[in-house]
């Protein structure tokens, strides 16, 4: 029974990180059809922002108050992503929003600069972050014991989405951003400057990475190729979930996250793996464009 | 005018057929070492060739190349591994403490079998992702990043079956392959001279294949799929049928790299191998068929000749590769070519209508 807790509240674990990566995702890619490659590496640039943090708090600031490294460093990370892929977004993805399949190459390439530099400036192998003492140990439930940095990434993930619920739902500027997905001529016809949406949520998503990474310091050592490990399933959460839609999103991540450690728990992490990826095949047998569909009348 | 048209087809087919016969005649310039690494690189030409059929021609990008490359590759490898120990356990069967041939080995005792299965591998398992992707309307990025998603798949499984694959250091020691050494520059050479044919062959085939009318409706489809739809094509069948085949022509590559390289592993055919061979194809021009031999080339030359003495020189360079040839370089070099004899046949143009105007 402790097991079984245990494995689903691990799948839960692994669904809330997906979440937060793959918010970031579905946004960018359902507002504009653009699969940003280098979201892999965004959240590495948000692990490495923590880990440079800590650095600076281990070096200039009294140890008391080297908890707030971690506090200090979900904004900087936040920001730091956001402005990278505002970079991004001006500089490279704007003029290829016609051709999505060229934009994922150039934004691989992007990320392969990016993961290159990381590896010049702090090198190949992993560095470690220490987890700050309040995140340290877990909670107990009789015999069962859930650490609390899975626990803190879990609740992390939960207000991102409700941020973005707000945002999108009870804002004028998230209100924009829908009118723009929904029908992108009709928005400007009536005034939205989708110059100015496009690049917001780009920064948006971006900044998201950045927490993400900045989540990931908590559940082991960081490297260069940090973003990598998770994108692809990142990726098939919004293929699974639908684009454009949070709640398909949230069903995706946490579908996938709980199939993936349950199978990996009944077989091996290898079969895991393989049995995830036709369950999703097959899913999509069933829903080709995801679990919540956006309906429209165009056609390409 | 119809004279003009047969002079640019007359002198394609020359400059080809010049191409082919210098690259068959290269065993008599070109040391032992070059033509080990061009033959290489023509197996890979000739993946890119496949691969362009499937994005250049059609327009569906597979980020998952690598892995139809590899299995082909390990088929091949397979065969040679038990020529290796002479119908005995390879090596590190035995280390993982296995006593008897897993089934699964068994097949590739025979050559033939090995080659057969090393293009139809390949071949079934596209057509089993194609059909089901292609026949629910999944097309565009989705597709392309369930293919990237297969690439995971297949390495973790390489990676992870030890006792079947040889794990992450995946299979080499060859000995002899129909009982000639492998290792011999003769054989070296005549591995050499049959890449190159079977590249003339594939070449020669996909030319037929994109030049007649099923050519216009994979071009059809890319430009306008809906459009094809209504006129009444299946364009679903058209992509399975050309994702099929692309992935066995990388089979086929694969089984040629092999032999002349010697070893196969799982980083060979991962994710970023994988997404390296579009960039041949995106380099050398898409959408016509001598750019990724061009493209798979010159990358593949570049690499050899960078990263052994600057790898991290290297990963800029590819990735700033990736961004410029996106943005600046859409047709890549035979695009180039293109617009170089578009403007001069434009000064012609010209200078025939000065004369024309100087005349009245």
């Amino acid at each position: 029974m402790n097991e079984i807790i245990l494995t689903l509240f691990n799948g839960v674990s692994l669904g809330s990180i997906l979440l937060l990566i793959a918010l970031g995702l579905a946004i960018t890619f359902g507002l504009m059809n653009v699969i940003n490659m280098a979201h892999g590496e965004l959240i590495m640039i948000g692990a490495y922002i923590t880990y440079v943090i800590q650095n600076i708090f281990i070096n200039y600031a009294p140890p008391e108050y080297f908890d707030l490294y971690f506090i200090i460093s979900i904004p900087v990370a936040l920001i730091v992503a956001a402005s990278i892929g505002m970079l991004l977004e001006v500089s490279l993805i704007r003029h290829l929003y016609k051709r999505p399949l060229d934009s994922l190459l150039a934004t691989w390439g992007v990320g392969l600069i990016l993961q290159q530099t990381a590896r010049s400036i702090f090198g190949a192998p992993n560095v470690g972050v220490t987890s700050p003492s309040f995140l340290s140990g877990g909670l107990e439930l009789g015999s069962l014991i859930l650490p609390y940095s899975r626990l803190f990434i879990l609740g992390l993930s939960i207000i991102c989405l409700i941020s973005i619920y707000i945002y999108f739902f009870r804002t004028a500027s998230g209100r924009r951003v829908r009118a723009v997905m929904q029908n992108r001529q009709m928005a400007e016809c009536l005034g939205v400057s989708t110059r100015k949406v496009d690049m917001l949520t780009f920064a948006i998503g971006s900044g998201f990475a950045g927490v993400a990474g900045c989540a990931l310091t908590l559940l082991g050592a960081i490297g260069p190729t940090i973003g990598t490990s998770y994108i692809i399933d990142a990726f098939m959460v919004v293929v699974v979930g639908g684009v454009g839609a949070l709640f398909g999103a949230v069903s995706g991540a946490f579908g996938i996250g709980i199939l993936n450690t349950v199978f990996e728990y009944v077989t091996n992490a290898t079969l895991g793996k393989v049995l995830i990826f036709i369950v999703i095949i097959a899913f999509l047998q069933w829903r080709p464009s995801g679990l919540v569909m956006s309906r429209s009348r165009s056609l390409d | 005018m119809q004279n003009t048209i047969y002079q640019k087809i007359w002198s394609q087919r020359v400059i080809l057929n010049l191409i082919f016969l210098l690259l068959l005649a290269a065993p008599l310039f070109l040391s032992d070492f070059r033509l080990n690494l061009l033959g290489k690189f023509l197996a890979f030409a000739i993946l890119a060739i496949g691969l362009d059929l499937l994005w250049g021609y059609t327009g569906v990008l597979s980020l998952g190349h690598g892995i139809f490359f590899g299995l082909g590759a390990y088929c091949m490898a397979m065969y040679l591994k038990l020529e290796a120990t002479g119908g005995g356990l390879p090596d590190f069967m035995a280390w993982s403490g296995m006593s008897e041939l897993p089934l699964i080995w068994i097949p590739f005792q025979y050559p033939i079998v090995a080659i057969i299965l090393g293009i139809l591998l390949p071949a079934i398992i596209a057509f089993m992702l194609g059909y089901l992707t292609f026949r629910n309307r999944i097309s565009g990025v989705y597709f392309t990043i369930l293919s990237q998603a297969l690439v995971l798949v297949v390495v973790t499984l390489f990676v992870g079956s030890q006792n079947l694959t040889g794990g992450s250091s995946g299979l080499t020691n060859f000995n002899t392959f129909f009982g000639f050494s492998v290792n011999s520059a003769t054989t070296q050479t005549a591995f050499y001279i049959i890449t190159v044919i079977v590249l003339g062959l594939v070449f020669f085939l996909s030319r037929k294949l994109v030049k007649g009318r099923f050519g216009k409706i994979l071009v059809g489809i890319r430009d306008g799929e809906n459009r094809m739809r209504f006129l009444g094509y299946s364009p679903s069948a058209y992509k399975t049928f050309i994702y099929t085949l692309s992935a066995a022509i990388a089979g086929l590559a694969g089984m040629l790299f092999v032999l002349q390289v010697g070893i196969i592993s799982p980083t060979m055919i991962g994710i970023i191998p994988s997404i390296e061979m579009v960039l041949w194809v995106a380099l050398g021009g898409r959408g016509t068929l001598i750019g990724p031999v061009i493209g798979a080339v010159l990358v593949n030359a570049a690499k050899t000749g960078f990263s052994e003495s600057y790898p991290d020189i290297w990963t800029y360079f590819l990735g700033l590769l990736f961004v410029l040839v996106v943005v600046f370089l859409p047709k890549g070099i035979t695009g180039l070519f293109e617009k170089w004899n578009d403007r001069r046949k434009k000064q012609d143009v010209s200078s025939s209508v000065e004369v024309e105007k100087s005349y009245s």
